[in-house]
């Protein structure tokens, strides 16, 4: 048993660390939130250069063949500084999902451009009736001679008006919400027949709406097996919930931070109100929530390399408490904050807002608690 | 001790329905069912359409309000009937905050000036109490009125001023002495909005929108007549309308609407083969609020009892305070967990409702709302504030 980085593994995160003291001060970061992408191309294109693009893909696809830690690493960096580029969304969500389930094409296709820095992807997976069930899936692919036809509507697309290509869920066989008969396809942004609304989400991030009717594809566009393809977006979304966990992890560190900071600078009757004994536990709840999140964490990206039996159920219970660590360290950062923590002017409202919608993401803490349950 | 209510009551309970049915203007109704931020001419002519009838000013005396005064139970029905048809939540600045100051501590002078005025909406009020050093140490406030002649000279900045860019007057706490206990230079001042020298300045929150305000006050001349009660006795004052603003936080009839209407979306929210609220861990949230909910109503309603038998709002105000806001907080907490991933997208408040709404269409507001009501937890005296009046006043410790 090991709790320590590798040399590796400590040089890439003191080289996410730099990057974020030195390239990401918060008002370059809030510049960034009213440009039309939402993320900064030039940023985007560092993560190429300083190898980060590619951590996560293995060797035969231009990557560097990295695990889940080097990603952990990576993401709860980026939390702590509240980045905006889509990591999470390109590289975890979609570009491991090819570089895992892909033909060789498609790898060939798209991972030395997300290795490069040269496009962008989105998985689309939910749908307005699905919540938070995955193999809820009602947008239809048939096959016809040798294309597919698609036709449905895909929600809350994260990245989605960035993507130069989609992966999209659909049904190919069985009834609405069974896991087998759903398949993965690879879907060309700019294909016709595909529409999107496109907006701005609560953290300042980008999602779409997507429209599909009568999409026509070419089979070759096909991810893994026909009809085999919950298994794949199942474990693809269990390496995103370690990784959006990461992020959370980060985020709350600089939030009970700033929080204690505050409360010794801050003074109300005559003395800094971090010498109020009320405040004083809360922030140490702040902390443990913090800390008990980390060791989830810790444990469940670990399980999840080494392949382990409750590598499932790990994850789920990292979820359940990581969605509410995240209410409690965000609520409580404003609250401890008073006014100036309802301001969009300060930095902890925004990092209130990310941990908000990572609660959500993936499923939500009842979600994840039935779940872990039934595991 | 008994809970139903007489016939009077249902007649009068009927009698604010058919007012209800056939004066709730529709343009208003539609915004409020939508769940849209109203505009100043919205707000101002609904509140003049309740004066009209004498609901607004219920808190009242009759000698000032020029209505009969309603009983205890009137006043519930009143409020819980206004809630049930989702009516707008009056402003509480004048009619709940400053009138009753002026009527319990102002001259004859100001009463004639100020209260028909409040009672017909055409004046409205905003609150200058926090200031940037002074939150919760309230007493420790700084903005200094200076006298010179017949006039105050006011120089100083009051912050988080709810809606101080509609608003024409402003009452404020001000020091008007240097005193070695800070309580005892306070005076409690009456400024007119457009004096010169006042700037306001818009503070922008978390969930884009433009409620609260910082004023600036450069050489504000301010005529002596406009303090309220005695020069010095500011804070007694604000001690007795901090219990009145307190009392009236918890808004528990709006939240009895809010929680049917939960109740109500969830059970159309689609979860697999059922819905949402077939979801024991939802549910269970629901039905503990409700109770929770419950337990907080009758606690109102016997501190209301209690006052309209001779007692004051006391320190009891203060667990209506604490309760009543923690219930806000959840129930736009459980509406955000309702929606699901659709609580994400999000449009300033000026950009909702002219866009076709993204998933559900009442979807729009309720992130907002989420992030706006942090606040309730922080303002009128934090709630760490009100368990320390609690500590100190109910349990002597």
């Amino acid at each position: 048993m090991d709790f320590t980085f590798n040399e590796e593994q400590t040089l890439i995160q003191r080289q996410v660390e730099q990057f974020i003291q030195r390239d990401y001060d918060w008002e370059s970061r809030q510049s960034l939130i009213l440009t039309d992408s939402g993320y900064s191309l030039d940023n985007w294109n560092t993560f190429a250069e300083l190898g980060w693009l590619g951590i996560s893909i293995s060797d035969d696809s231009g990557g560097f063949g990295g695990s889940s830690v080097d990603t952990m690493i990576l993401m709860e960096e980026f939390g702590k500084g509240l980045v905006l580029e889509p990591f999470l969304e390109t590289v975890v969500m979609c570009a491991e999902l090819i570089d895992k389930a892909g033909t060789l094409e498609q790898k060939k296709d798209v991972l030395t451009d997300v290795v490069e820095g040269k496009i962008q992807l989105a998985l689309a997976y939910a749908e307005p009736q699905s919540r938070f069930n995955l193999a809820d899936v009602m947008t239809e692919a048939k096959l016809e001679s040798d294309n597919f036809i698609l036709n449905g509507f895909k929600s809350v697309v994260m990245n989605g008006p960035n993507a130069n290509k989609f992966i999209i869920s659909a049904r190919t066989s069985g009834d609405q919400r069974d896991e087998s008969g759903i398949s993965l396809f690879l879907v060309d942004a700019e294909v016709s027949g595909l529409s999107s609304r496109d907006y701005q989400t609560v953290d300042n991030r980008r999602a779409s709406e997507l429209t599909l009717e009568s999409v026509v594809i070419p089979r070759s566009c096909l991810i893994g097996e026909l009809d085999e393809g919950f298994m794949v977006l199942d474990a693809a979304i269990d390496r995103s919930i370690l990784a959006i966990s990461a992020e959370a992890v980060g985020a709350m560190e600089v939030l009970y931070k700033t929080t204690v900071e505050y409360t010794k600078t801050r003074e109300q009757f005559g003395t800094p109100i971090g010498k109020f004994q009320v405040l004083q536990h809360r922030m140490v709840d702040m902390f443990m929530e913090y800390e008990q999140c980390k060791s989830l964490l810790y444990m469940a990206t670990m399980k999840h390399d080494e392949d382990s039996a409750d590598a499932k159920k790990a994850i789920s219970g990292l979820k359940y408490q990581v969605g509410n660590a995240s209410k409690f360290i965000g609520q409580q950062s404003v609250q401890l904050h008073g006014g100036m923590g309802v301001t969009d002017e300060l930095n902890v409202g925004h990092y209130f807002k990310r941990l908000t919608t990572i609660g959500t993401i993936f499923g939500n803490s009842d979600y994840h608690l039935k779940k872990y349950t039934s595991l | 001790m008994n809970l139903s209510f007489s016939k009077e009551d249902l007649d009068f309970k009927q009698e604010v329905v058919d007012f209800l049915d056939s004066n709730y203007p529709g343009d208003i109704k539609e915004r409020q069912d939508k769940r849209l931020p109203l505009d100043k001419e919205q707000n101002i002519r609904w509140q003049k359409i309740l004066s009209k009838k004498g609901w607004f000013a219920v808190n009242w005396p009759s000698e000032y309000s020029g209505s009969p005064e309603l009983s205890l139970t009137q006043k519930y029905i009143l409020q819980n009937v206004l809630a049930e048809y989702n009516t707008p939540v009056l402003l509480p600045f004048g009619v709940g905050m400053c009138a009753p100051v002026i009527f319990s501590f102002g001259t004859d002078k100001q009463k004639n000036q100020h209260l028909p005025a409040i009672l017909n909406s055409d004046v409205w009020w905003c609150q200058g109490y926090s200031e940037p050093g002074s939150g919760s140490d309230l007493a420790s406030l700084k903005t200094k009125a200076d006298k010179e002649g017949d006039n105050y000279i006011v120089n100083g900045c009051k912050t988080w001023t709810t809606l101080a860019q509609h608003a024409d007057w402003i009452f404020c706490l001000v020091r008007t002495e240097t005193t070695p206990i800070k309580q005892e230079g306070i005076s409690f001042l009456l400024i007119d909005m457009k004096t010169a020298g006042i700037e306001v300045k818009p503070i922008i929150t978390v969930d884009g929108s433009h409620e609260v305000n910082m004023v600036f006050f450069d050489n504000v001349k301010v005529p002596c007549e406009n303090i309220v009660g005695e020069v010095g006795q500011g804070w007694n004052i604000a001690k007795f309308l901090l219990m009145h603003e307190r009392s009236g936080i918890a808004g528990i009839s709006g939240l009895k609407r809010e929680l049917s209407r939960l109740r109500e979306l969830s059970a159309s929210t689609i979860v697999n083969e059922g819905t949402l609220l077939d979801e024991p861990a939802f549910r269970a949230k629901i039905e503990q609020t409700e109770i929770e909910l419950t337990a907080t109503e009758y606690t109102e309603l016997r501190t209301l009892s209690s006052i309209s038998s001779g007692g004051s709002p006391g320190a009891e105000a203060s667990i209506l305070k604490i309760k009543g806001t923690e219930l806000q907080q959840k129930l736009s907490e459980l509406f955000v967990e309702m929606l699901g991933y659709y609580a994400h997208p999000f449009f300033a408040e000026n950009e909702l409702g002219s866009n076709d709404s993204i998933g559900p269409e009442y979807a729009g507001s309720i992130m907002p709302h989420y992030l706006n009501y942090r606040k309730v937890s922080i303002y009128g005296g934090s709630n760490e504030i009100q368990r320390n009046v609690i500590s100190k006043a109910i349990l002597g410790l």
